[in-house]
């Protein structure tokens, strides 16, 4: 009887030791797949238009994007059409070169895939954005998309 | 004095700088889908390029002024009431349709609209040409695509119900999840070329 009686215990800890290892796991995962922006903003950040019929991007790797806005630099003036091409305000004669450097970045199969993503306030001109189409033809970049907010319909 | 081995780490609050640093990162992820109105530029035309001739009737003539005013078809008009306009004078189908490939499609069986003869011949003839000025402003340009891309849908949707049961967004959807099935493949091009999407810009006006 008693050899029963000795067994009476208290309940153990659980054990935590490897509560760390998986929390580590999870922190990995998320470090890996947060992707930091790449460019700073030198405008304003856009405020998109809304609309409903809209698309997707598939692909990140294969869009590069545009930016128009106001210029965050007082020396650009207060107009919303300012572009942004990278890190540097440009001008859209600088729109081709800029497209030509984003293909040498993916592999020549999927240069026909590139998509170019305009991010352009509402107070943008439409003349600014047809300066940019014009030059997207010249590179011959034809896979456009005009970036918005997803409205209710 | 009696020599003990080292005593061992706490290794009990790694879980807490860990968890710190997990919600960090929760935080800052932002798993943000871009999105938007996807538009293909046609390519640049050689020099010698004679455009078309293309009947007046067959094409639908949007403006926007500097002021961000709506002129269709020589009227003043609402950004609301554009998508009616549209579907009116895509879904005409007065017509005879295009010559596709030496293969004439003839006049339009499907379509609903007044058959009159001072509008569009055929859904694939119907041209909609949108005409913005320098100075318009680009929300209010973005706002008159979605509602010509609205117009599409519709027409589209109303099509797609009636010939396979279920609208062109479901079955748009069911294609992008099963891409190989050929079937759902034919019956997406099949309305796509019934109501194709012809939306051209003309030079703005400065």
């Amino acid at each position: 009887m008693s050899k029963f009686k000795k067994q009476k215990k208290e309940m153990p800890a659980m054990n935590t030791a490897s509560l760390p290892d998986i929390v580590f796991m999870l922190l990995f995962f998320f470090m890996v797949t947060t992707t930091m922006r790449e460019t700073t903003l030198q405008i304003d950040a856009p405020r998109l238009p809304t609309a409903t019929e809209i698309k997707k991007l598939e692909h990140k790797s294969l869009v590069t994007t545009i930016y128009v806005g106001k210029a965050k630099d007082k020396k650009y003036g207060g107009s919303y059409n300012r572009i942004q091409l990278n890190d540097k305000i440009a001008t859209s004669d600088d729109v081709p070169a800029f497209i030509i450097n984003a293909r040498t970045k993916v592999s020549e199969a999927e240069v026909p895939f590139m998509t170019t993503s305009l991010k352009a306030d509402k107070e943008a001109n439409v003349g600014t954005i047809m300066d940019i189409r014009m030059k997207l033809r010249d590179v011959n970049a034809l896979k456009l998309s005009y970036s918005v907010n997803k409205g209710a319909n | 004095m009696a020599r003990r081995g080292n005593p061992e780490i706490n290794a009990g609050s790694m879980a807490d700088i860990a968890f710190l640093l997990l919600i960090f990162f929760l935080v800052t992820t932002t798993m943000n889908v871009d999105s938007g109105i996807s538009k293909k530029l046609s390519e640049k035309p050689p020099k010698d390029y004679v455009p078309p001739i293309i009947k007046k009737k067959n094409i639908f003539e949007v403006n926007i002024n500097r002021n961000n005013e709506l002129l269709v078809e020589g009227e003043r008009m609402e950004v609301k009431d554009l998508k009616d306009a549209a579907v009116k004078f895509i879904d005409n189908g007065g017509g005879e349709g295009k010559v596709d490939g030496g293969v004439a499609t003839g006049p339009c069986t499907y379509c609903k609209g007044e058959k009159s003869e001072s509008s569009s011949d055929h859904p694939n003839k119907a041209i909609i040409s949108v005409q913005s000025d320098r100075g318009t402003e680009y929300g209010v340009y973005i706002q008159v695509q979605n509602e010509l891309l609205k117009a599409y849908r519709e027409l589209r949707n109303r099509l797609c119900k009636e010939r396979y049961g279920i609208t062109f967004t479901e079955l748009e959807k069911n294609y992008k999840d099963n891409k190989s099935d050929e079937a759902l493949k034919k019956k997406v091009e099949d309305i796509k070329k019934a109501y194709p999407q012809i939306i051209s810009d003309a030079e703005p006006t400065s």
